[in-house]
């Protein structure tokens, strides 16, 4: 574990892996509930933790290098389900990349438990992961101009759900009506850092 | 409707309702925003007697025009520029009686970017996460404002001590920002860290509430390939393919996958808010305090 100062009052955490990072997010919010850490954010992504609003960021830093990555915290949380319909224009192309059938694309993805990794890109958006590495997509060429709410999508090693309309490159497999961004609803995001997802198809996959 | 209500005679370029803005929730993608310049619009509340964290009014370059549906005092600071109450001359900087259905007109910068319009009751548009402000970003708050538009007010508290005038700093004629190098200055060539902080950059008309862009040497990788997404903070300057340095303001991003070179002290950003594209920039590495 290696910390980084970032400005004055910003540290950033680099693990070695997304696992890692997660943990380490795990036992900063951990930390932060029992009173033993005051800080504004903390901001997990793919290989970091940022902890921004720190009073002494070079203290912490100082106690955090070289000290071990908390083992993985167990698996408490509920599942979100996220019905699904695969229905989306680059199934065949994704199928195609990972030398199976539509049915057998949206067949996999369903059975398999995702955790969003971090979140960004628009409020609500979250990057999941649990696809194993070897179905790792590009991203498309051209990005669109426009994805629909509701878009389920893959880029890279992680699913993401389309909050609401924009423009986005990622790989179209499916859509859902689940809204994952409500400022009226407490809490707002349906996924955060750390939530388990399940994608259930809505047609038997 | 109540009269405790603000009309948009002339929305202007680009007003925006800003407050102290959102922290607390980049985990979900939520960028921080808020006024792009604190200190001003802390010191306009000041001057109506508003709490610092009352919605303001921030404007871009060329002002706008607002007319209350009942009296009411307001202020204007930020950047310079004329004010006028029904054609009249009014104070820049200072209280103005505004009578109901009078109209208040914020004009043109003279110089700088952007002012700020400060309402007694401050603007009472229904707050979102816990502010009022609007994230250009993800597009959560109001709207920016549009001529016809009507905005609540709130009701006067004035519990707090006014002012009658205060001073403001002047909008930078060349933007000296100090940074912390790093996180990511390891990603650059040694050339192109030294160029960074001792060649001229000039602000993009590029920039806007999300970063401040500038023009100036392309700064070189040191090495290839692509940094996984991280966390990023305000002030950070980061720098896309292109090479040309992005500084990040109130409605950036919350996580990033470009090399942050350096850090921008939070004290600097506000003068960063009130430069004029086309101006100078430099920027000045200072080690940590």
């Amino acid at each position: 574990m290696r910390a980084l100062l970032v400005g004055e009052t910003a540290l950033l955490v680099e693990v070695s892996s997304g696992e890692e990072a997660q943990a380490l997010h795990a036992e900063l919010l951990r930390r932060r509930a029992a009173g033993l850490l005051t800080v504004r954010e903390i901001v997990p992504a793919a290989r970091t933790v940022l902890l921004d609003g720190l009073e002494d960021p070079a203290l912490l830093a100082s106690r955090l290098t070289g000290s071990d990555v908390p083992a993985a915290p167990p698996r408490e949380q509920e599942v979100v389900d996220i019905p699904v319909r695969y229905d989306g224009p680059d199934l065949a192309e994704v199928a195609a990349h990972w030398g199976v059938s539509a049915e057998e694309a949206a067949h996999l993805h369903a059975g398999t438990e995702f955790r969003v990794a971090f979140c960004g890109f628009a409020p609500g958006f979250g990057y999941l992961t649990g696809l194993p590495s070897r179905y790792d997509v590009p991203r498309r060429a051209t990005p669109r101009t426009a994805v629909p709410a509701g878009s389920v999508a893959l880029a890279g090693p992680y699913t993401g759900v389309y909050p609401r309309a924009s423009p986005g490159g990622w790989q179209l497999i499916g859509t859902t009506d689940a809204v994952l961004w409500d400022h009226a609803r407490v809490p707002a995001a349906l996924l955060s850092p750390g939530t388990r997802v399940r994608f259930v198809p809505l047609v038997p996959a | 409707m109540t009269d405790r209500a603000l009309a948009v005679v002339r929305a202007g370029a680009l007003t925006t309702v800003q407050d102290r803005g959102r922290p607390g929730h980049a985990h979900v993608g939520v960028p921080r925003s808020g006024a792009l310049d604190p200190p001003a619009a802390a010191l306009v509340n000041r001057l109506v007697g508003n709490p610092p964290e009352a919605a303001v009014l921030e404007t871009t370059l060329n002002g706008c025009a607002v007319r209350p549906r009942s009296a009411v005092t307001a202020a204007v600071g930020g950047a310079p520029c004329r004010v006028t109450l029904d054609g009249r001359p009014a104070a820049w900087g200072a209280p103005v009686r505004v009578p109901a259905g009078a109209v208040l007109e914020i004009g043109a910068a003279l110089s700088g970017v952007r002012s700020y319009v400060a309402v007694s009751g401050g603007i009472a548009v229904e707050p979102l996460l816990g502010s009022r402000s609007t994230d250009l970003l993800s597009g959560l708050g109001p709207p920016p404002l549009t001529d016809g538009a009507v905005l609540p007010l709130g009701h006067p508290v004035d519990l707090h001590a006014r002012v009658d005038v205060a001073p403001q700093p002047r909008p930078p004629a060349e933007l000296v920002l100090r940074v912390t190098l790093g996180h990511r200055d390891d990603w650059f060539t040694p050339q192109a860290v030294r160029a960074f902080t001792t060649r001229a950059y000039r602000v993009s008309s590029a920039s806007n509430r999300i970063g401040l862009r500038t023009q100036g040497p392309v700064l070189e990788r040191a090495r290839s390939g692509e940094l996984p997404s991280e966390g990023m903070v305000l002030g950070a300057v980061q720098v896309p393919p292109d090479g040309r340095p992005v500084i990040f303001l109130a409605d950036h991003p919350t996580t990033g996958g470009y090399p942050v070179i350096a850090v921008v002290r939070a004290a600097d950003l506000p003068a960063a808010a009130q430069a004029v594209p086309g101006i100078p920039v430099r920027f000045v590495a200072v080690s940590r305090r």
